[in-house]
């Protein structure tokens, strides 16, 4: 057993009709980077909420390091929040908002400079102590609040939509900044996000909420090569789905019969919902799939489409094309390699398939 | 403006704006005009009738007794219009909606009602009319302006700077004294400074309700009985007038700069 910071047992809370957690169990290690991930209303954010201590369950147990959260109020809980608006402090500087937190603590004032010289250095603010908060860009002020929270050396700091306020460059920025930050002190992280992008990028474990329960909790790798049900799969990534038939089941695999492809066997761990009964979808990534040009060895996988239509982003090319018995055409993504053509409209493509990357959902 | 190009709206505007200050303006011009009768020509400038002002007992105590009252209102009116914006604009909580609107009722109540029925009821509780009597009925009339007012700048200040200051470790009160007050002290400021004007000037119902007192509208009202004495009521009018616009252009000045503090857009006010 890993050693656990958070641990969520049958959390749920209601907001009138609304069920905003419904029965969520998680247990989160000490020092990972753990990202709650969803569409809006999924209750990610009465979570985070809850953890923080600002949301009160109804039911269920909240532990922190062991401790039980139910009568801890957020003031004496071992969290700290970076709020999605910042919330920094606009009738004080830069410095009294990064030592704010520290007034209670009962340091000397050359301790409180120290410490608070320290962390803007940490989050690139170094030496903008005595500056008006309200002179900060969107992209320091983000760090100022890191600095706030980090400050305390919480055990858990909790990231609400840190990065959706600013443009893209300063996010990936920032992203590979908490990062740095995150592995350096070996604090726990938990971000809330609806971009499945960043959770990707950042996490070391990923929660996907779906109407106030957790449908998955995985590694990214995992999540994306894995998901475990469709609607997770639809969620992350893009994914072409193909109606599929269960033929047969020998042993520890099946075997598909997939729409346009054909038969297909894929191991009991490619249909983590199981097999309920003969039809069902099967999930297949777009850069899985790879259209043949010419002379390129074929596998025993191969078959011909029409391209219905491309995207050319000059690194890549996405190609819409259409299987014999399709209803829809699938997505496949290609990478512009050298040697590479990028085909046209109409044109006959061959395709090389991995049925050992499909997914089957029943 | 296609607006601008037609003049008779011109003409309206230039007509409402006379009728409206005139009066006003006139006040200052026969408080400096030396004649007792309150007519043109005009007879030559003089201070004499602001220096009778000194000289008058009964005056000095009826500015006390009004000082007093505005005041006293004030704080009272504005504590109370903390408690209400913030609950209000924090909180959800059963027939909010009913009880905002009764706190905010007297705002469009014809004063003469609130100063009879406030007067019948307390005559029927056996309780005597004076100074506390009057503050009671300008707290009334004072606190829907002090709530919305403070409502506005509750609105304007982001919950999560709260959340923040609590999450940092501050207690509530802590978080209020260090965070909130500080951020709301503009629309605090902005409120007393409008609810002392208002009670400062208010006459119906100092006048139901002062009894044997008298503040400083009740005053002037009782020496329109001497022609004689209009050109002092002049001259006290006049000084009301610029402490008046003095105060509003304060309390305006904080609400601004409480709304530039927060960040927020202006939404609305009174100048």
């Amino acid at each position: 057993m890993s050693d656990t910071i958070i641990s969520l047992r049958s959390i749920s809370k209601r907001y009138g009709a609304v069920l905003a957690l419904d029965d969520v169990s998680a247990e989160i290690v000490r020092g990972e980077f753990f990202s709650l991930l969803g569409p809006s209303g999924c209750g990610k954010t009465t979570l985070l909420r809850a953890i923080a201590g600002f949301e009160e369950p109804d039911a269920g147990v909240l532990q922190i390091d062991g401790q039980n959260m139910a009568e801890v109020p957020a003031n004496r809980r071992p969290t700290n929040m970076v709020f999605q608006s910042y919330a920094i402090f606009p009738h004080l500087s830069v410095g009294e908002n990064v030592a704010f937190g520290l007034r209670r603590r009962g340091l000397s004032r050359a301790e409180t400079a120290r410490k608070v010289g320290a962390a803007l250095e940490m989050v690139g603010l170094a030496g903008l102590e005595a500056r008006a908060s309200h002179a900060l860009s969107g992209g320091q002020r983000q760090r100022g609040a890191l600095a706030r929270a980090l400050i305390l050396e919480p055990k858990v700091l909790l990231l609400d939509e840190p990065l959706s306020a600013l443009d893209k460059k300063m996010r990936n920025q920032m992203q590979e900044e908490l990062r740095r930050l995150q592995r350096h002190g070996g604090i726990t992280f938990i971000l809330r996000t609806h971009d499945q992008e960043e959770a990707l990028i950042m996490s070391d474990r990923i929660a996907v909420m779906f109407d106030g329960r957790i449908a998955q909790i995985a590694t990214p790798q995992t999540l994306y090569r894995r998901p475990s049900t469709r609607r997770v799969a639809d969620f992350i990534g893009s994914m072409n789905f193909v109606p599929a038939r269960v033929v047969s089941e020998q042993g520890a695999a099946y075997e598909l019969e997939v729409t346009g492809f054909g038969r297909a066997p894929i191991s009991h761990e490619q249909a983590p919902e199981g097999v309920s009964g003969r039809n069902g979808v099967v999930g297949i990534r777009p850069e899985t799939l790879t259209i043949l040009f010419g002379a390129e060895a074929a596998g025993p996988h191969v078959v011909t489409g029409v391209v219905d239509d491309l995207v050319y982003y000059g690194d890549m090319t996405y190609y819409d094309v259409r299987l014999p018995g399709h209803e829809e055409a699938l997505r496949i993504s290609m990478r512009n390699t050298a040697g590479r053509r990028v085909l046209e409209r109409g044109a006959e493509a061959r395709v090389a398939w991995s049925p050992e990357t499909f997914v089957y959902f029943p | 403006m296609s607006g601008a190009r037609i003049p008779w709206l011109y003409a309206f505007v230039l007509g409402y704006l006379i009728f409206l200050y005139a009066p006003i303006v006139l006040l200052p011009l026969f408080a400096f005009n030396n004649s007792t009768t309150i007519a043109f020509p005009l007879q030559g400038f003089t201070f004499r009738w602001f220096t009778e002002l000194t000289r008058v007992p009964a005056l000095h105590e009826a500015v006390k007794n009004s000082l007093f009252v505005a005041v006293v209102t004030a704080i009272s009116a504005t504590i109370l219009g903390i408690c209400a914006a913030r609950a209000s604009t924090r909180y959800r909580f059963p027939v909010q909606g009913g009880i905002m609107g009764l706190i905010m009722l007297p705002l469009v109540l014809p004063e003469i009602i609130v100063a009879m029925s406030l007067l019948v009821v307390l005559l029927r509780l056996g309780i005597n009319l004076g100074l506390w009597t009057v503050i009671l009925g300008h707290v009334l009339i004072c606190t829907p302006f002090c709530v919305a007012i403070l409502s506005s700048a509750f609105r304007n200040l982001d919950r999560s700077l709260e959340e923040a200051a609590f999450d940092l470790g501050e207690s509530r009160w802590s978080t209020f004294r260090l965070i909130t007050l500080p951020l709301v002290l503009p629309g605090v400021i902005s409120s007393l400074l409008i609810s002392f004007t208002i009670s400062l000037d208010e006459f119906i119902i100092a006048f139901f309700l002062s009894g044997a007192e008298t503040t400083l509208p009740v005053y002037i009202f009782s020496q329109f009985r001497f022609p004689a004495r209009l050109p002092v009521v002049m001259a006290l009018g006049t000084i009301l007038l610029v402490l008046s616009l003095l105060l509003l252009s304060v309390a305006e000045y904080f609400r601004r700069r409480g709304l530039r503090q927060t960040g927020a857009g202006d939404s609305g006010g009174f100048l």
